[in-house]
């Protein structure tokens, strides 16, 4: 009687377990649904390489918004990734005490602000300073990498500070023995012995980045047309879907459907390589 | 000519706290820079009453509401779900396949851009589901994104509840039912609020899932079924559109204050829970 009831409990919990995996699963489902006919329609390679987004005419090519995503993650990455790793260290290896109880809640509150606040302070402060002092419209490449930089140092830092402590401290003492400085603890053992939980981080950060809407919609002028400079306005994918979702219907409204399918292949396959690496330790 | 390694010690050093230095400031310039504009709006006038005019006068009752609204079904149907999950992950189940099958989903959940759970809330819930554009399919949508962040708090919440609990109830007879209920859940309870305090401030933050499950209209929702337009859409609209910037520096200000207390209570919760570890 008790056995039963007890295998009732684990069964029911065992559902309950499976509904992330049902969630995975329909939320893949349905947005293939949605944007797989109209990539067949306009044919895969002509949906990613064509150079032009014009629905009312019926040419969906996604080339420019892949370009303008790709280039706004490289330029956050350049940017953020080293700040990112120079906050880590500071927190495991320089910070007081103190001052890392201040720092590190401060860091945590970078991740909850708001993804539109970011996109409005990137309107009001950081577009108007690159348009006066370096010149073009200021919605650019260069404003939505900037933002994306700081959203996403918290990603970054948290995962590598994590993957900085967990290394055992044998690895600090050995050093210190053979006479090393803290530094060269820093560079020459500890960095390369948490390597693998950096690169994860550093997955983990440029997925954020990729998956980033409402903050850059606001900054990065949203043309259609192929970036030609940092200085240059760009799509990304994900503002494609942002922009235009609130009117599109039929064959438009399928072909964002198929926008997030691309990203969802990217977001998938950036998740898993970076999970690879994490489980791999 | 190579530097000694005592000079290279104290640049990095110094550019390491440089940088990290900086990373603070840019946070309170950034908070600050918001506040300072939009605080003075934050009126008792401003926060009781409803937008009118699209949102040029009036104030943001309305949305406060829609906001409470949406968070509150997502909280309502995540929490039994993620602590469930999170309970069959630590105490019916070894690591197996399947547990590594559960834990990727939650990862992969978490890394999916909200983009994409507005394009998958609107087709399933508004679309499929007939819902509409409702507090109903925005709060489902959010549901599934602050799933993986209950699932993973509440997990390390009773991972770390000692294992003496569960032996000292089950040898006064407990069931497991009643040990988990009785011994592992009080005391893994504070983790488990951080994880849903997390929640909230995300389904708050959230702006892009929303607007396409929720809808933006300004009317005051009068049932689960109705559209709303939550403070984040809210200021999105008013921002973009450029309609009131005082307005929206204000229901910005809102926000960050929001998020700054939910920030603070997760922040207490978990130094309370670690100083009783000890």
């Amino acid at each position: 009687m008790n056995l039963k009831r007890e295998k009732l409990l684990r069964f029911g919990f065992f559902l309950i377990a499976l509904t992330t995996l049902s969630a995975l699963a329909v939320i893949t489902i349905f947005i293939f649904i949605e944007g797989v006919p109209i990539i067949n329609k306009v044919g895969l390679f002509n949906f990613i390489f064509g150079m032009k987004w014009a629905p009312s005419q019926g040419s969906y090519g996604i080339f420019p918004m892949i370009v303008g995503t790709i280039s706004v993650t490289l330029g956050a990455a350049l940017i953020g990734v080293p700040v990112a790793l120079c906050c880590s260290i500071f927190l495991t290896e320089f910070a007081p005490p103190r001052v890392r109880t201040f720092v590190r809640p401060a860091i945590q509150l970078l991740a909850g602000i708001p993804s539109v606040v970011y996109g409005f302070w990137g309107l009001t402060f950081i577009v108007p300073a690159i348009r006066n002092y370096l010149g073009g419209p200021g919605l650019s490449v260069l404003a939505g990498s900037i933002i994306l930089a700081i959203m996403i140092l918290p990603t970054i830092i948290s995962i590598s500070e994590v993957s900085l402590l967990s290394l055992p401290s044998l690895y600090k003492e050995g050093s210190f023995a053979l006479g090393a400085t803290h530094w060269q603890t820093i560079h020459k053992v500890l960095l390369p012995a948490a390597k693998s939980g950096i690169m994860a981080a550093i997955i983990l950060g440029i997925g954020r980045a990729i998956g980033e809407t409402m903050a850059v919609i606001m900054v990065l002028g949203n043309s259609v047309a192929l970036p030609r400079s940092i200085l240059d306005p760009a799509r990304t994918l994900t503002t494609n879907i942002g922009i235009e979702m609130g009117y599109a219907s039929g064959d438009h409204q399928q072909a964002l459907f198929a926008t997030g399918i691309v990203l969802l292949v990217i977001i998938m396959l950036l998740n898993s390589v970076a999970q690879l690496i994490v489980r791999k330790r | 000519m190579t530097l000694s390694p005592k000079i290279t010690q104290k640049i990095a050093k110094t550019i390491i706290w440089f940088v990290a230095i900086s990373v603070v400031f840019l946070l309170f310039f950034i908070v600050s820079y918001i506040l300072i504009k939009g605080v003075p709006t934050l009126t008792w006038k401003f926060l009781t009453e409803n937008p009118s005019d699209m949102g040029r006068s009036g104030g943001i009752f309305s949305t406060i509401v829609s906001t409470m609204s949406v968070t509150a079904v997502a909280v309502i149907v995540a929490t039994p779900l993620g602590v469930g999950t999170a309970f069959y992950l630590t105490e019916f189940t070894r690591e197996s396949r399947l547990t590594r099958i559960i834990r990727f989903s939650a990862e992969s959940l978490a890394a999916i851009p909200s983009i994409v759970y507005g394009l998958f809330g609107f087709i399933f819930f508004v679309i499929y589901l007939k819902l509409g554009w409702s507090i109903i399919s925005g709060g489902l949508t959010m549901a599934v994104m602050i799933l993986p962040t209950i699932i993973r708090t509440s997990e390390e919440a009773i991972r770390s509840v000692p294992v003496k609990y569960r032996e000292v109830s089950y040898s006064l007879g407990g069931t497991k039912w009643q040990t988990i209920v009785g011994a592992v859940l009080p005391s893994a309870f504070p983790g488990i609020a951080t994880g849903i305090i997390l929640g909230i401030g995300r389904c708050v933050a959230e702006t892009a899932a929303v607007i396409l499950t929720a809808g933006s209209a300004l009317r005051m929702p009068t049932s689960i079924y109705s559209p709303a337009r939550t403070m984040a859409v809210h200021f999105y609209i008013l921002a973009r559109e450029g309609i009131s910037m005082e307005r929206a520096y204000g229901t910005a200000s809102l926000l960050i204050i929001i998020i700054l207390a939910i920030n603070i209570a997760a922040n207490m919760i978990v130094n309370r829970f670690v100083a009783k570890g000890k």
